[in-house]
């Protein structure tokens, strides 16, 4: 999402992964993400029933994907040492055919969330106070 | 030059079924619900078996199987177990070569390395864990003249494993054999990417082992794996896999305060002092070679070296005999043994990977070879492939600080030793590690002063089973193989004596 009227964000979704959003909420209520890191299917983001994977001090909240259709804000989550490394960069949720593992709810789909990133511009940064 | 006949051709050395249920209590069992999900080959991107999806009800049944052998199987003495155990290893040595073409059509990886290391190095593990078992002893400690701590190593009961899909069997065997040796039963999981070649091997092995002392529950993580991590029947949970879903599982064991290994990536630099360089003899051959090893396995290795970290003054020259080398790395049919790199493991690896070099050019990081998809054309044109890729950028980019899984190597430099160290350090991660240097007081230093579990030093990718493996950092918790590993399965039983005739003294 570029800025627009002095609003940043670091996280958006792709309407294909919209569309499964809404398939997922269907089916499993209301929904979170949570950035993974290293290995296997790291670096993917894992999509779980909200609360299912228990957030806390060591998280950094990214901010809330709003889906059409879906009543709830779609929380993103990242382990806040994680985040240094990545606050300079804007994600976007998308998916592609595939077979992730870990415990992510769209695997069965035969479907792969995935996040895309491009560096957010300089005035994103400042909106978001992280100039 | 070998090429192997494709499983379905004729003339394979392996049949896979055309499909494959659970086995649970020693025998193959359907699942409650009846589904199945595809296999894709990599190699094509064609699918030629389906696999059982397994569910709660699944996993209930496979732990229930795994408790009833437990208690008979934790009462075997060392020695049967430790003959079980090189049964199978015999076993697996005499079909090895069936083995390692299966495990090379599942999950992409060159048979070249399936042959020599994946599968000779899994039939190792169960050889030396027999080993280990038989000499493996407790302890009696001598408290005052009248009182003894006897230690007992006791089997934990049921454990649950959830293995990865980098090496399908090798991971398994790392679990398996130390889980075995000390008298546990298991519940494994397999990965939803690769879960049908650990099925040839158990079809080999299923008749050395009492009914549910292995039971293998095949399905995905959110359906088979979390009732796995959640059952109150497993005693200890052991999983490779990624930061998230190593945080979730540790969630799910808090819920029955049971132990867990994890096994969670790393970032691993590969430091090349400049000494390598003041002879242009084997030695900096080798070194040349321990640059080129982040190709190794796709890339798609934990462990891979995916930071070359050089020191300044032989930075360029250094390169321009790595880039050349990393040209030449064959990429091809994994089932012809002349290749060195095949395919990545499924499609959406693929894409993460093509991401990553994506985010790698955008931040600035430039290219020095590959950075694409490869096409390798004819019937590999649906098969993931990638170029082995090398990034020249800085420490604080993401490609050098997250696991892209993938042929990619992000290279820097570096000025003195302790720069080396700090950039080394400079991660979340701490699993592996490379040091190149002839110096040995420089390699010393640089093993104890960087952050890994592992630190290779002259050497790298060298997984031998007497050696511990794991992580520091968010690398994960626990080790794997080695004898330690043994207490990893084990509980304690101190049994506390007195052989004092006369009261204490308190009442």
């Amino acid at each position: 999402m570029e800025t627009t009227e002095g609003r940043a964000a670091r996280v958006d979704v792709t309407e294909p992964a919209a569309a499964l959003l809404r398939r997922l909420t269907a089916e499993h209520g209301p929904l979170m993400f949570h950035q993974s890191g290293g290995c296997c299917d790291g670096s993917a983001p894992m999509c779980y029933p909200a609360g299912e994977f228990r957030t806390g001090a060591a998280d950094v909240h990214l901010g809330d994907l709003t889906v059409d259709g879906v009543a709830a804000p779609i929380p993103v989550w990242m382990s806040a040492s994680q985040f240094e490394y990545w606050r300079h960069t804007h994600i976007t949720i998308d998916v592609v055919p595939g077979r992730g593992a870990g415990f992510s709810l769209e695997a069965p789909e035969g479907v792969r969330f995935l996040t895309r990133s491009r560096l957010l511009t300089p005035g994103e940064l400042a909106v978001l106070g992280d100039a | 030059m070998v090429r192997y006949m494709a499983p379905g051709e004729a003339g394979s050395v392996v049949t896979f079924l055309p499909r494959y249920d659970h086995f649970i209590g020693g025998e193959y069992v359907p699942p409650v619900k009846g589904r199945y999900f595809e296999n894709p080959t990599p190699v094509t991107g064609r699918t030629f078996t389906v696999v059982a999806r397994g569910t709660a009800e699944d996993v209930d049944s496979a732990v229930r199987a795994a408790e009833g052998a437990a208690a008979a199987w934790g009462r075997t003495s060392p020695t049967e177990r430790a003959e079980v155990l090189n049964k199978i290893a015999d076993r697996m040595q005499r079909h090895l070569e069936a083995i390692a073409v299966a495990e090379s059509w599942e999950n992409g990886k060159p048979v070249r390395e399936t042959l020599v290391a994946d599968i000779p190095l899994a039939i190792d593990h169960f050889r030396y864990f027999a080993g280990a078992i038989r000499a493996q002893e407790g302890s009696i400690s001598q408290l005052d003249a009248d009182t003894v701590a006897y230690h007992f190593h006791e089997p934990l009961g049921v454990v649950g494993q959830i293995i990865p899909w980098n090496f399908p069997i090798l991971m398994a065997a790392w679990k398996l054999a130390p889980a075995l040796a000390a008298g546990d039963t298991v519940v494994l999981k397999p990965a939803e990417q690769t879960p049908a070649s650990i099925h040839v091997v158990l079809e080999l092995i299923a008749d050395l082992l009492p009914p549910g002392v292995v039971n293998v529950v095949n399905g995905f993580g959110a359906e088979a794996g979390k009732p796995l991590a959640q059952h109150r029947g497993v005693r200890k949970v052991a999983f490779t896999g990624e930061t998230t879903t190593g945080r979730l599982i540790m969630q799910y064991a808090s819920e029955n305060i049971i132990p867990v290994t994890l096994e969670l990536g790393g970032k691993s630099p590969n430091i090349f002092f400049r000494d390598v360089a003041d002879a242009r003899d084997a030695f900096y051959d080798k070194a040349q070679e321990g640059f080129a090893m982040f190709a190794l396995n796709q890339g798609e290795v934990c462990t891979c070296p995916s930071r070359a970290l050089i020191q300044s003054s032989i930075y360029s020259s250094f390169l321009a005999d790595a880039i050349p080398r990393v040209k030449r790395i064959r990429q091809g049919h994994p089932l012809d043994t002349e290749t060195m790199i095949g395919a990545q493991a499924s499609n959406d690896q693929l894409e993460k990977i093509l991401s990553y070099i994506d985010i790698g050019r955008a931040e600035g990081a430039r290219v020095l070879t590959g950075g694409r998809r490869a096409d390798l054309g004819g019937d590999l044109a649906g098969g993931y492939y990638v170029q082995p890729t090398v990034f020249e950028g800085d420490n604080k980019m993401r490609i050098f600080q997250e696991e892209i899984f993938g042929p990619v190597v992000s290279v820097t430099k570096f000025d003195e030793y302790d720069d080396a160290i700090k950039i080394a350090n400079d991660s979340l991660y701490g699993l592996g590690a490379g040091v190149w240097t002839r110096d040995g007081n420089t390699a010393y230093r640089a093993g104890r002063e960087i952050q890994a579990g592992r630190v290779w030093t002259n050497c790298y990718h060298v997984y031998p089973a007497h050696a511990a493996f794991g992580g520091y950092k968010q690398s994960g918790i626990g080790r794997e193989n080695h004898a330690m590993m043994l207490d990893h399965y084990q509980q304690t039983k101190n049994v506390l004596v007195s052989y004092a005739p006369n009261a204490q003294g308190f009442f």
